[in-house]
């Protein structure tokens, strides 16, 4: 970009901008021929997108110049490499040199950031670039393999991803011993968990207790304050969400979704760090022994991760229970569903029923009416199967399949099947 | 079964800690949703010898609160009492030396005052022994293991087997207490032992007060072209951007279904 920089704010020519201005100026014509005109787009010093209306568009029929905003047309004008960079325009930030580290360990539940854990990044951004002078590092601490491929924009300046058979599955003394050598070797300023169930609600507690610190649990604010020794105070929840407890910021803190913005507008390295030291081998007193397989029909509906979802455009109910049953998905239904007494009445899914917050929703032959939306707002991926391209359902859907729902019904349950049997043969040789 | 007339036990020494809770609507006294539930789970093990342990202060509200607990079939509970400021974790630290139990089983947050659930993490840590949150379920007690059901979120249940002795949290997931007894509970007695306490100064420069209602997050749409911020604002949410398979065999469409369900890893 500093071509352009150049050429549109050093060296300025006044006279020849103003003549390229003056369309009724006689050398108009061929100055504006031969100079190349300046871009159509560029990208101006705050990192806004900047155009030249005369330069984009078309004359239209009547002689008058129409632009395209929907970005179809426009870009004729413009370089490749100012498209690009508008694109991705974030600023990037490296700290080489901290001058203290701030250490996360989200919870990456399916091995992905959660909300939650954006919004504690967000929250650990907050204390390590409050002083512009000397900024803190941001070291996120992964345990076994992730699939997250976006912990720069997220806000992450390190990331020490400890990997290991040992962590696998429940092993909270195995991930507590290598949290204390984090410790010995970083000494972070301060410690953020997620406060979540199972998650780093628990593993935070532990860390907690075993290196003496007292956390501050349930926070959901920060401010500055020149009179606590951190500099600055948190509010947190108390007495089981009751009660809101004004508390300078502790070194440990598990906070609460929503504590803080994400990180949006800057990307950071991330760069991998490693381990010094070889991770203490623990003795497991905790021995984890799998999930067991739990009905999904008995999971409540609102709990399940993973539904099945009936409407009126379902004809062959006995297919249908069938095919839940093997894809091992809780059935929901919308209203017409459980109206026409097809489906029970707790079974049905949208504002008058359950508000649903499952991982999948398969959403079959419901046309997407906004009552049964609303109900399904909190779910991740909807795959919808219907005869209608143009419902809201298909709209909603992160996956939509137009057919009929009968027959791909039974082809994703035969498919799923040999799935399972495949599966099954390959763990027992 | 009624515990008050078994004869004398067999099975394991459990202790449950148990603590003054208090109604969200009415901000009456009463009994600890969790640790009743814990109660609850300690009852139904075949055999256990179960103590009740609270450590706090002994007046007319904790009276009618721990009161519930004896209701649920108890003759008697260990109250070891404390100032209302008291860091009550050492004075149970000692209690349970003492004790010995094999399982020590608690709520996971306390009603009232800070509530960080931190007491469980710190007791074991203290004592030596293993953890385990979240417990739905106990499922067998052998000479010194325990296999437990661990409940995980959307109702999924992990089964582990854990060194005794330990302590374990109970949350919502575990079974709902039974009623509380007026009778028993008008009986029962408390054992008190006084034990010194120790304050804690760090509360003493804290403000609590009712929670607030936290803000709704707004929804800000950060792009860089005005026509994307308008088209944000006035899009109906959650629409578009889905990937659409029109005139697809069935088989097609399966196919894609399958991959995506088990790239989101939810068959098993
Ligand atoms: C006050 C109020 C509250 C309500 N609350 C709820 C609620 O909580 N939950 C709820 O669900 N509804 C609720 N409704 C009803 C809601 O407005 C809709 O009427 C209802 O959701 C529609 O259900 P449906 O999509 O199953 O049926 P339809 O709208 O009839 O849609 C059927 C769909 O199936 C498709 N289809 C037909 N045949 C096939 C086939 N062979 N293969 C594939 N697709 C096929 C059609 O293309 C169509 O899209 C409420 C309504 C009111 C007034």
């Amino acid at each position: 970009m500093s071509d352009l920089d150049l050429s549109s704010a050093v060296r300025r020519d006044p006279r020849r901008e103003w003549i390229l201005r003056n369309r009724l100026h006689p050398e108009h014509a061929a100055l504006a021929a031969t100079g190349a005109a300046s871009p159509a787009e560029w990208l101006g010093p705050n990192g806004v997108t900047r155009r030249d209306p005369r330069a984009v568009g078309f004359i239209g029929p009547n002689g008058i110049r129409r632009i395209d905003r929907s970005g179809a047309q426009h870009g004729a004008g413009a370089t490749p490499g100012a498209r690009a960079a508008a694109a991705d325009n974030r600023q990037r930030i490296e700290i080489d040199d901290p001058a203290f580290v701030i250490a996360v360990v989200p919870d990456l539940p399916g091995g992905r950031l959660s909300s939650h854990d954006r919004d504690l990044l967000g929250l650990a951004r907050r204390l390590a670039d409050a002083d512009p002078t000397a900024p803190g590092a941001v070291v996120a601490i992964t345990f076994g393999e992730h699939r997250e491929s976006d912990f720069g924009g997220a806000g992450v300046d390190r990331l020490l991803s400890l990997s290991g058979e040992r962590f696998s599955g429940y092993a909270p003394e195995a991930r507590l011993a290598a949290l204390g050598s984090v410790e010995q070797e970083l000494t972070p300023r301060h410690w953020l968990l997620p406060d979540s169930t199972l998650g780093g609600g628990e593993l935070g507690r532990r860390l907690a207790a075993r290196l003496g610190e007292r956390p501050a649990t349930g926070v959901w604010q920060l401010e500055t304050a020149a009179d606590s020794d951190s500099g600055w105070r948190c509010t947190a929840r108390g007495a089981a969400g009751s009660s809101d407890i004004v508390r300078p910021l502790p070194r440990m803190v598990l906070a609460l979704a929503e504590c803080a913005e994400p990180v949006s507008d800057t990307l950071h390295a991330a760069r991998p760090l490693e381990a010094a030291h070889s991770l203490p081998e623990g003795l497991a007193r905790i021995e984890d022994l799998g999930e067991i397989a739990i009905d999904p029909a008995e999971v409540a509906l609102a709990e399940a991760e993973f539904v099945l979802s009936a409407g009126n455009g379902i004809r062959d109910w006995d297919g249908y229970h069938d095919a839940a049953r093997t894809l091992g998905a809780a059935e929901g239904a919308s209203r017409v569903a459980v109206d026409n007494g097809f489906m029970p009445r707790n079974r049905q899914v949208g504002a008058t029923g359950t508000w649903v917050s499952a991982r999948v929703y398969i959403a079959v032959g419901i046309s997407g009416a906004v009552q049964h939306l609303q109900g399904i707002e909190r779910c991740d991926k909807v795959i919808a199967i219907n005869l209608d391209p143009n419902c809201d359902m298909v709209k909603r859907a992160d996956l939509a399949v137009i057919g009929d729902a009968e027959a791909i019904l039974a082809t994703l349950a035969e498919r799923v099947a040999a799935w399972r049997a495949e599966q099954e043969t390959r763990h027992v040789a | 079964m009624s515990p008050e007339h078994a004869p004398l036990r067999s099975g394991p020494r459990v202790a449950v800690l148990v603590s003054v809770g208090r109604h969200p609507v009415t901000g009456r006294p009463r009994r600890a949703d969790q640790d009743a539930r814990a109660v609850e789970l300690a009852l139904g093990l075949e055999q256990a010898d179960t103590r009740l342990l609270h450590a706090g202060r002994h007046d007319d509200d904790s009276d009618s609160a721990l009161r519930g607990y004896l209701g649920m079939g108890f003759d008697s509970l260990e109250l070891i009492e404390q100032n209302a400021d008291a860091d009550v974790v050492p004075a149970l630290v000692e209690a349970l030396r003492t004790q010995s139990p094999r399982l020590v089983l608690t709520g996971a947050h306390a009603e009232t005052g800070e509530g960080s659930g931190m007491l469980p993490w710190l007791l074991a840590e203290a004592l030596g022994w293993p953890v385990v949150g979240g417990l739905a379920a106990i499922e067998k007690i052998e000479r010194d293991t325990a296999t437990l059901l661990q409940a995980l979120p959307r109702g999924r249940r992990r089964r582990l087997r854990v060194r005794l002795p330990f302590v374990a949290t109970v949350d919502q997931s575990a079974a709902p207490a039974r009623q509380s007894a007026f009778g028993p509970a008008r009986r029962g007695g408390f054992e008190a032992v006084a034990k010194e306490s120790r304050a804690d100064e760090l509360q003493a420069v804290w403000q609590v007060a009712p929670a607030r209602k936290r803000p709704a997050r707004l929804k800000v749409v950060k792009s860089g072209s005005a026509r994307d911020r308008f088209k944000a604002a006035a899009a109906k949410s959650g629409g578009g951007g889905g990937k659409v398979l029109e005139d697809a065999t069935p088989d097609q469409g399966a196919e894609a279904i399958m991959a995506l369900l088990r790239e989101e890893g939810v068959l098993r």
